[in-house]
């Protein structure tokens, strides 16, 4: 389901370019992690370290949200003694971790991509599938 | 003629992408319409889309019936009796057990399992790309799959032609929900929704915690006819001061054995349990070893299907962690945004999206894929 980011509007003025995927990378098993292979389509735009630094940033915060640790334990054993009625008051663990990501795209966003004419788009907007990476034209845009 | 069946992509059965340089006509404004309102799979959804249940909810009001009308007759008929010889602590944990298992139930039935929004036309254009690099355009395209390597074993990923997508790896398509499901295990009637990543947890604890409490209740009422055997009168009295636990009885006592008739409504109780715990015994098979229904039925990763190449990728080799991961671990969040606002050229073009024909921007996208289509409509109809 197609869905515009508050950021696409503000870039909605320019014409799009291309729009590049980075898929998932499913080699350890199900858990989010995206491909950190850098795509064709950027390297007139950003520099290889700073797009896999991202996307390496992004792919941690994954792994922490999922991660198996004490604190997703403690959170599943009371969700289930309360009869799971505490998910309907209380934040997960993954929730807040997806508030850090979608802070942490915002701002790499405002920082690196778009003065580069790039935008991010978070990807729990199109299911966890892909990094929306979208590539407007370039116009005045100093490099 | 443009219609391809295989490569070009129906923006009427997607939401059309908004951030294509496509101009609508400014049409009236609608008020702002929710996600749920458009979404294309099969489910029904209420409470302004906070509850989301599939379009067949099936038997679950049979089952949240059956449970209701079993409990209820347990505590009017049988807890006056067990308190009074036996414990105040019999209907509390019967209480106990029957709120655990109707929102266990509840919670699964109106749970999003885990679905998968489907792909948007710029990304299916995307993948499309990818698959077609052959260039053969005449011949109808082969099976879509990709293989990956998880944990150094080969699985297949398919490619789903409904939600145009390949479906990542434990994900299947139900056809009844009309949606990909993560971590799909079974679509289950009783409960009127598919169980997948989301809700399996609230799945699993229904079935343990019915287990228990229908164990309860046939336990309690076996003690309840004993005890009042016991009481110096027979079983058959015993079963005749009982009388709402066997209605029939009574009023075919003139007819029927009564006391034949007691045992098979004893037997069919003792079967319903046996399912009941067969279920929870099998799924906490799979629990612990970290398989869904699907897997196990497909045999996936049985060691039929041959060599040492078999084998799940996805276990993590001890039965407390595959557990805890399945039972105990994060809440991942819906995908699907059902209460997310549509912005509003989206909601026009859904809305009036029978009246489009073919909106410019796919033309843009698959330029080169028209061509290959009219190749193949070409070759068709020569």
């Amino acid at each position: 389901m197609a869905e515009t980011h508050s950021l696409q509007d503000m870039r909605q003025q320019a014409a799009i370019a291309a729009k590049v995927f980075i898929q998932r990378d499913y080699t350890n098993g199900t858990v989010c992690q995206f491909q950190t292979k850098f795509p064709s389509e950027l390297e007139t735009r950003i520099d290889k370290q700073q797009f896999e630094e991202t996307v390496r940033t992004l792919n941690n915060l994954y792994a922490e949200a999922e991660k198996l640790g004490s604190q997703s334990y403690i959170e599943g054993c009371l969700a289930c003694l309360t009869a799971y009625t505490i998910f309907l008051c209380m934040e997960t663990h993954y929730e807040k971790v997806l508030k850090k990501i979608a802070k942490y795209i915002q701002e790499q966003n405002d920082k690196i991509y778009a003065p580069r004419g790039l935008l991010l788009t978070d990807p729990i907007e199109r299911g966890l599938r892909v990094i929306e990476v979208t590539i407007f034209e370039e116009r005045s845009l100093t490099r | 003629m443009k219609k391809c069946e295989y490569q070009q992509i129906d923006p009427r059965a997607l939401t059309v992408s908004p951030s294509s340089a496509q101009n609508h006509t400014e049409k009236k404004v609608q008020r702002p319409r929710r996600k749920w309102e458009v979404f294309p799979g099969k489910n029904r959804f209420f409470c302004d889309g906070r509850i989301i249940l599939a379009r067949q909810s099936g038997v679950l009001p049979l089952t949240l019936g059956l449970i209701v009308v079993t409990c209820g007759l347990f505590f009017a008929f049988d807890c006056p009796f067990l308190v009074e010889h036996l414990t105040v602590f019999i209907p509390v944990i019967g209480a106990v057990l029957f709120v655990f298992v109707v929102f266990s139930l509840l919670r699964t039935s109106f749970t999003d399992p885990g679905i998968l929004p489907r792909a948007t036309p710029d990304e299916a254009a995307d993948i499309e790309k990818q698959i077609d690099t052959s260039g053969s355009s005449t011949y109808r395209p082969p099976p879509r799959t990709k293989e990956i390597l998880i944990n150094q074993q080969v699985v297949k990923l398919k490619y789903c032609f409904t939600c145009k997508m390949f479906r990542p790896p434990r994900t299947s398509h139900c056809s009844l929900c009309d949606n990909c499901v993560e971590r799909f295990d079974h679509h289950c009637p009783w409960v009127g929704n598919c169980v997948g990543k989301r809700n399996y947890r609230f799945f699993y604890s229904f079935i343990i915690s019915l287990s228990f409490l229908t164990s309860f209740i046939f336990g309690c009422v076996i003690t309840h006819i004993t005890l009042r055997s016991q009481a110096g009168k027979s079983l058959v009295q015993a079963i005749q001061e009982s009388p709402a636990r066997y209605p029939f009885v009574h009023t075919l006592l003139s007819c029927l054995d009564s006391f034949s008739f007691t045992v098979v409504e004893l037997v069919i109780c003792f079967f319903s349990i046996w399912s009941i715990l067969g279920l929870s015994g099998f799924h906490t098979y799979l629990v612990a070893s970290n398989l869904t229904t699907n897997e196990d039925i497909k045999g996936s990763w049985s060691s039929k299907r041959g060599a040492e190449e078999s084998g799940n990728p996805y276990t993590y080799n001890s039965i407390l962690t595959n557990c805890c991961a399945t039972l105990c671990g994060p809440m991942p969040p819906s995908l699907i945004d059902r209460r997310g606002f549509l912005p509003p050229d989206e909601a026009m073009s859904a809305a009036s999206a029978s009246e489009i024909e073919l909106p410019p921007f796919a033309a843009k996208n698959d330029a080169h894929m028209e061509d290959n289509c009219q190749d193949l409509a070409l070759s068709c109809t020569a």
